[in-house]
């Protein structure tokens, strides 16, 4: 089974290779456009592009891997101690975001490892301590917890155990994120909340392939180390404008994508598109003024930002796909509820996945989608 | 785990792209599954006996009949020795040919590694710190194997290796100050006693959790080898810790990515209480060696000129081949796992007084030098008396020294300071000087 599988992979990487990525690395063609189309019916959400950045030299049209790989190829070109490695980037990936980068920086900078995600981490961090910029790649995020010791003992500690003698501050690690459609258990967990709890790493989910290749370009130069997941499902169907050259957008900095005055409404990923069309429904069904945020940084995070958008709307509402109990919104709704009780107008609403693992044929019910954040908008607003 | 993912990728990516281009799309796999198809109709007939197998997975020949590979345990992996017991070089043509100045020091840096730990864990017994793991009966493997290294080559550590910063000039003031929790501490006095590092003797900061550093030894390794700067990358770990899933992640990932690395076991019988026929049932670790295309040695660790050599040609080879060594060195616990056990409870002390007294590095050196008239009754006492000073005068000092300011406890946890932590540090310090008489503020640093 094992080998039918590979050997339909190969067929298929020949055929996409041909039919979206062509000679550029970067181009889209109009057949992969015409998929996105197709995709979005399916989908429990709508994806909007951002505003073309104009501040950053001549900008392509990408969707989020090939934004990926750009600013892995930013990586590459400017730091010659850069690797990437994990298992199955030499040929470019499962998910195409190194497709390209073996043949232009060779095997030694981008390589597979053996299948074993301890190791993969263990290692990275050893690169990164003898003083290489270290980009591992984890599948799948479900598949990170046995790197969970490297990580949460050895990486997150090793600057403070050691008085600054050594750190790992070189090393990022990616990994694709969040539900997909058809994932069920293990190729659709969002497991930041996990990571929150532990102090000297950096967790970072971006929204887009423009807010993906500036965060994944600040994690990389970031002097810690950093996590950095990416909603798979928007690999292909988030397409805009995204600047060539290289780029960075700030962590620990939410962004107040769209500004309002009755309900402040916090996600990060693909629950901001969510959270987009939860706008709308709210202003044309009920008449309520949303200000909508994307946390970006999951640790440290901005409580500012919010804070001050909960201060002025008076009611929070916090969404993301992972379970309800442990889930990150927990850490915002009480940090939020300390800061800002006098302002508070109702009780702060979390809308996330149930405390159950991810079903495969339930998706649909599973999800925090735009219907079950509008009802909580709804009763936070009659509240 | 891998097939359930690569069903799933195929799957996932087959799907989108045959969603992209349906028509390319399905003609292709048409002809793919009839390609599959013909190839199983069309063998050709053929000579079974000049068959030769084809398997990806490894290069081997047939057999036809039903043989299951017996492991070699009862005669195993010889132990290779340069010198006896009583000090007496075996086969001459192995025997490094040390200076006099050179094997002197390897003796005075094991005697004061040796009183050191005397006298820590004396302390500890006391209560003047609170931890501590001596390193009796491993003297042998620790300086023999950093006298055969580079000063620049990096070294990743388990706990139980103070002998190799000790070779390294690593000063008395700063193991006591890391023991003591000092303001002198590079650690800045976060981390438990024994948990040494130094930035400029190339000396990984140790960490509690077990084999952990095994396979970022291979990621440094590998790092090393990019440069191109003739680095080499030693990580040492007990027989215990080999059992941990990262040395398997370790030893794996340096034998395929070819990195100039030197695993260094220190096989001495017992993890805590566990001994070693509940650890394995292999060959040791030295067995293991080659099932991951490592080449692998295993020496007598209390033999400290067989340790320096092993680890020489490793060294060597590693750098030169760029592909990493297992050294399994044999020794003996002779202390407590640690000041928080007694041995007693699961060893016998006749067994525990052997390996002290009829088989130890040190007196086995001790022997050699003899035998050399390096080394006299009357340099033995000076050296004993000379030694006891060095350590003493070192332990009063960091015992007197004040600890870090308390400030300490929040920096360093990121690059920069956060505004959380921030925010907590100044908590913190409203805290502590309304409830001031509660807290020990007078033995820290202001």
């Amino acid at each position: 089974m094992a080998t039918a599988a590979r050997f339909l992979l190969r067929g298929s990487r020949t055929n996409n290779a041909q039919s979206c990525l062509g000679t550029s690395l970067l181009k889209l063609s109009p057949s992969c456009s015409s998929q996105v189309k197709t995709q979005r019916r399916h989908a429990h959400f709508t994806y909007h592009p951002d505003p073309v950045p104009t501040n950053y030299g001549p900008t392509t049209k990408m969707n989020l891997f090939q934004s990926v790989t750009s600013a892995l190829d930013n990586t590459l070109a400017s730091d010659p101690t850069a690797v990437i490695f994990g298992e199955d980037v030499a040929f470019g990936g499962v998910f195409r975001c190194t497709v390209g980068l073996r043949d232009k920086y060779g095997k030694d900078r981008v390589f597979n490892t053996p299948l074993c995600e301890q190791g993969i981490v263990g290692f990275g961090i050893g690169a990164a301590v003898a003083g290489a910029t270290s980009i591992a790649e984890i599948q799948f995020a479900d598949y990170i917890y046995p790197a969970f010791d490297q990580i949460v003992n050895e990486a997150a500690k090793y600057r403070y155990r050691s008085g600054n003698l050594f750190d790992c501050g070189k090393l990022t690690i990616r990994a694709p994120w969040g539900c997909v459609g058809h994932g069920s258990l293990y190729h659709s967990q969002s497991p930041e909340a996990f990571f929150a709890h532990c102090p000297g790493i950096k967790v970072v989910i971006p929204r887009g392939p423009v807010q993906c290749k500036g965060l994944l370009l600040s994690c990389i130069a970031d002097d810690n180390p950093c996590i950095f997941f990416e909603p798979k499902i928007l690999y292909r169907a988030a397409v805009e404008q995204v600047p060539m050259e290289s780029y960075t957008i700030p962590l620990s900095q939410a962004e107040v994508i769209e500004e309002g005055s009755d309900v402040t409404l916090v996600a990060w990923g693909t629950q901001v598109h969510v959270m987009r069309e939860v706008v709308i429904m709210a202003k044309e069904k009920l008449g309520v003024s949303c200000e909508l945020i994307d946390l970006q940084t999951i640790l440290p995070w901005d409580s500012e930002t919010i804070c001050k958008s909960v201060v002025k709307t008076g009611r929070l509402l916090i969404s993301h796909e992972a379970p309800v109990t442990g889930g990150f919104a927990a850490e915002i709704s009480s940090t939020v509820q300390e800061e800002c009780f006098l302002n508070l107008e109702a009780p702060i609403a979390r809308v996330c996945g149930y405390d159950t693992p991810f079903p495969h044929i339930f998706e649909p019910f599973y999800i925090p989608d735009k219907w079950k954040c509008f009802e909580a908008v709804k009763k936070m607003i009659n509240y | 785990m891998a097939t359930l993912r690569c069903i799933n990728n195929m799957y996932g990516v087959c799907f989108r792209a045959i969603r992209s281009k349906p028509g390319l799309k399905s003609s292709r796999l048409l002809q793919q599954r009839a390609f599959r198809v013909n190839e199983v109709q069309h063998q050709q007939p053929f000579d079974s006996t000049t068959e030769k197998p084809q398997f990806p997975g490894a290069s081997a020949d047939f057999i036809e009949h039903l043989e299951f590979i017996q492991p070699n345990v009862i005669s195993g992996i010889p132990i290779y020795r340069v010198m006896d017991r009583a000090g007496q070089i075996i086969n001459p043509s192995e025997d490094p040919q040390l200076s006099k100045e050179t094997v002197l020091n390897f003796y005075q840096k094991m005697t004061l590694l040796n009183t050191m730990d005397r006298i820590l864990y004396e302390s500890q017994r006391q209560g003047r710190i609170s931890f501590y793991m001596t390193n009796y009966g491993e003297e042998g493997t620790h300086i023999g194997s950093a006298a055969a290294l580079d000063p620049n080559d990096l070294v990743f550590g388990q706990y139980r290796e103070a002998g190799v910063l000790m070779y390294r000039g690593f000063p008395l003031d700063m193991f006591m100050a890391q023991c003591y929790a000092n303001a002198d501490d590079l650690g800045k006095g976060r981390q438990m006693p024994v948990h040494y590092g130094s930035k400029d003797l190339n000396f990984v900061t140790i960490s509690s959790p077990l084999a952990t550093q095994i396979p970022q030894a291979a990621g440094a390794a590998y790092a090393a080898k990019r440069e191109n700067s003739n680095r080499a990358v030693i990580c040492y770990f007990g027989e215990g810790a080999a059992s941990e899933g990262d040395a398997h992640a370790g030893f794996n990932f340096s034998a395929t990515l070819e990195c100039p690395l030197i695993f260094f076991c220190r096989n001495n019988g017992y993890a805590i209480s566990t001994p070693t026929n509940e650890q394995y049932r292999g060959d040791g670790i030295a067995a293991r060696g080659p099932g991951y295309g490592m080449m692998s040695i295993r020496v007598d660790g209390n033999d400290v000129f067989a340790v320096y050599n092993a680890t020489k040609e490793a060294r060597r080879r590693a750098v030169a081949e760029n592909q990493p060594f297992l050294i399994e060195a044999m020794t003996y616990r002779i202390g407590h796992h640690s000041t928080s056990d007694d041995s007693s409870a699961y060893r016998s002390v006749d067994e525990v007084n052997y390996w002290d007294k009829q088989d130890h590095p040190i007196s086995r050196l001790r022997h050699y030098m003899n035998a050399h008239s390096w080394w006299s009754e009357e340099d033995e006492r000076s050296w004993r008396k000379q030694s006891r000073k060095m350590v003493m005068e070192a332990f009063e000092k960091a015992e007197k020294r004040l600890k870090p300011n308390p400030d300490l406890l929040f920096s360093d946890v990121y690059e920069e300071m956060t505004p959380i932590l921030n925010k907590q540090k100044e908590a913190m310090w409203r805290h502590v000087h309304q409830y001031k008489e509660h807290y020990p503020l007078d033995v820290f640093e202001k």
